[in-house]
């Protein structure tokens, strides 16, 4: 995947995620983990549901209070991860997080989610920028600790 | 009145400090205010040239901390017109002057008492009242605003009954900045034998504050909001009634005399309360911040904020369109605002393209979470001014928010 510069288009990511999250509803059934995240410096407040099936993550949720750039990352995190081993997960976390620190990440890992490499320029923003894939890793160590 | 582009020289960060490559529009005094040169200067001195510590040393640099830190209780008292300065009482700050207060008071409440407040106040004026409701079964209750947002004396009237012990209320809103009357609600306040307690975190930078004229009870306001250093206040209380406070923190300055079978014996307001080394220097800092707003001039102060706000409201309702501005006709520092297609949860989406351009505001809830249900939105733009503001602030905010409502609030992530 070509690397997306037109702010158009990223804006449209953005705005798409935002106005129609995926994976944006908590589920009643059995056998998820979920952690709820909330951020001082913004009006954040979110739940994140996962299923796991061995290695795999089966299914993920999210649902909350969220701004514009949460609600947008969180819900592009979902959909990146979904259907992928942990392992995968975690690198895409980890590229993530190093994209939105300036550090080297692979662009490819990241697809739509390389919309918010620019986030650094208002540092105050990292947080929701993050605050869904700070949420997938606590509800990762948590499955590790008690598998 | 004093000259704007005078007191503009006397702040550091206005003049050659950049946000975002811009020089710094700063519209968030209601968070924090700016110091001026004379505040630094003077904490500065302290660590220069008398770094000793309070009420300890047998020197004379150590007297000299003694008189600068003790002589801050007489501009306080003169500030808000105390009757004494035995009557000030330092503390952090606004939120732990509450917290000293509702702790303080805790023995002369009993369950079933009233602690009444209104939907706009602060965390910090709910939340150690909160904490009485789960420790001795006082009851909340509060005052509903009117459809301007607005505590009116009316609405006060019908929320005040014989249960009510507390009346807590803060003089000046943080997010909205309508200025209560005062001096009416002590009054029916004191009809009905309850007593008032004001937080003045956002009155005593702003306006004149005058304790005895307004019958005030408890008074708590902050140092770095007015000017000064932060974590220090000031929580000032008619002598009687703030010496009949149990005082919470128990340490060394604060004791007359101990015991080895348990028994201890404590000091007198005010300094019953101060246990512990203090904040020496930004004690001695807010001194200075308080003598600086006096020399401006509260009332001063306050007519040139009258006149930049109506300025700036007059520019973004007939310049920006779709702005719902909250508190249009407010005679404070906020002006609370959303703009079309921006409102609630993408209110931050504004903050950040408002930073992107030099300029600094807050948005979000502003720790008033009750007022959040009574707005009917999830968040605001908060745009607050103080003292050092001028009319070309205004215009780069207005012709800022203009371009972001024509342009793309997220430009500066894309």
């Amino acid at each position: 995947m070509a690397t997306i510069t037109d702010p158009m288009i990223l804006r449209q990511i953005i705005m798409d995620h935002y106005e129609h999250p995926r994976n944006r509803h908590l589920s009643d059934e059995q056998g998820y983990l979920s952690v709820r995240k909330d951020s001082e410096s913004c009006i954040d407040d979110i739940t994140m549901q996962v299923k796991f099936n061995g290695d795999n993550i089966e299914d993920i949720r999210f649902d909350g209070e969220a701004c514009t750039i949460s609600s947008a990352s969180t819900s592009i995190l979902t959909e990146l991860v979904k259907g992928k081993s942990i392992e995968e997960a975690t690198n895409i976390i980890t590229n993530y997080k190093n994209m939105i620190y300036e550090l080297p990440y692979d662009e490819e890992l990241l697809e739509e989610a390389i919309a918010f490499q620019n986030v650094h320029k208002q540092a105050n923003r990292i947080k929701c920028a993050t605050i869904g894939f700070d949420a997938l890793e606590d509800i990762i160590k948590e499955y590790k600790g008690g598998q | 009145m004093y000259d704007i582009n005078e007191v503009r020289k006397n702040y550091p960060m206005l003049n050659g400090v950049k946000m975002d490559g811009q020089d710094l529009v700063y519209l968030d005094s209601a968070a924090t205010a700016l110091k001026p040169q004379c505040v630094i200067d003077k904490v500065v001195e302290y660590y220069a040239e008398y770094s000793t510590n309070a009420h300890r040393g047998d020197y004379a640099l150590s007297h000299r901390t003694d008189s600068e830190y003790e002589n801050v209780r007489k501009i306080a008292q003169r500030l808000i017109n105390a009757k004494s300065e035995l009557e000030i009482v330092y503390t952090y700050g606004t939120t732990h002057g509450i917290n000293m207060l509702a702790h303080g008071i805790k023995h002369q409440l009993k369950k079933g008492d009233v602690i009444l407040l209104c939907e706009a106040e602060h965390a910090s004026n709910v939340l150690p009242w909160f904490r009485l409701k789960e420790e001795i079964g006082i009851e909340i209750e509060y005052i509903p605003l009117n459809d301007e947002y607005k505590l009116t004396l009316d609405n006060f009237k019908k929320a005040m009954h014989d249960k009510v012990k507390i009346v807590s209320l803060a003089h000046i809103g943080n997010v909205l900045g309508f200025i209560i009357d005062m001096k009416e609600i002590t009054k029916i306040a004191h009809e009905y034998g309850a007593l008032v307690a004001v937080d003045g975190a956002q009155s005593v930078p702003h306006i004149p504050v005058d304790v005895q004229e307004l019958d005030i009870d408890f008074l708590n306001f902050s140092a770095h909001k007015l000017g000064g250093p932060s974590g220090i206040g000031v929580f000032y209380g008619k002598y009687d009634l703030l010496n009949n406070l149990e005082a919470y923190n128990l340490g060394g300055g604060m004791n007359t005399r101990i015991e080895c079978n348990t028994c201890y014996y404590i000091k007198n307001a005010p300094f019953k309360f101060e246990a512990g080394t203090p904040a020496i220097e930004a004690t001695i800092g807010m001194g200075r911040a308080m003598e600086y707003i006096m020399e401006l001039g509260l009332n001063n102060i306050h007519q040139h904020l009258c006149e930049i706000r109506k300025y700036a409201i007059d520019c973004l309702q007939n310049e920006v369109e779709g702005i719902t501005i909250y508190n249009p006709d407010s005679e404070s520092g906020p002006i609370a605002f959303n703009v079309i297609g921006y409102e609630g949860a993408r209110a931050q989406d504004i903050g950040s393209a408002l930073a992107t351009r030099g300029i600094a505001v807050r948005t979000g809830e502003h720790c008033a979470k009750l007022l959040v249900d009574v707005l009917e939105t999830k968040g605001t733009v908060r745009a607050s001014l103080y003292l050092y503001n001028s009319k070309a602030d205004m215009d780069r905010l207005v012709e800022a928010i203009k371009e972001i409502v024509k342009g793309d609030a997220l430009d500066w992530l894309l």
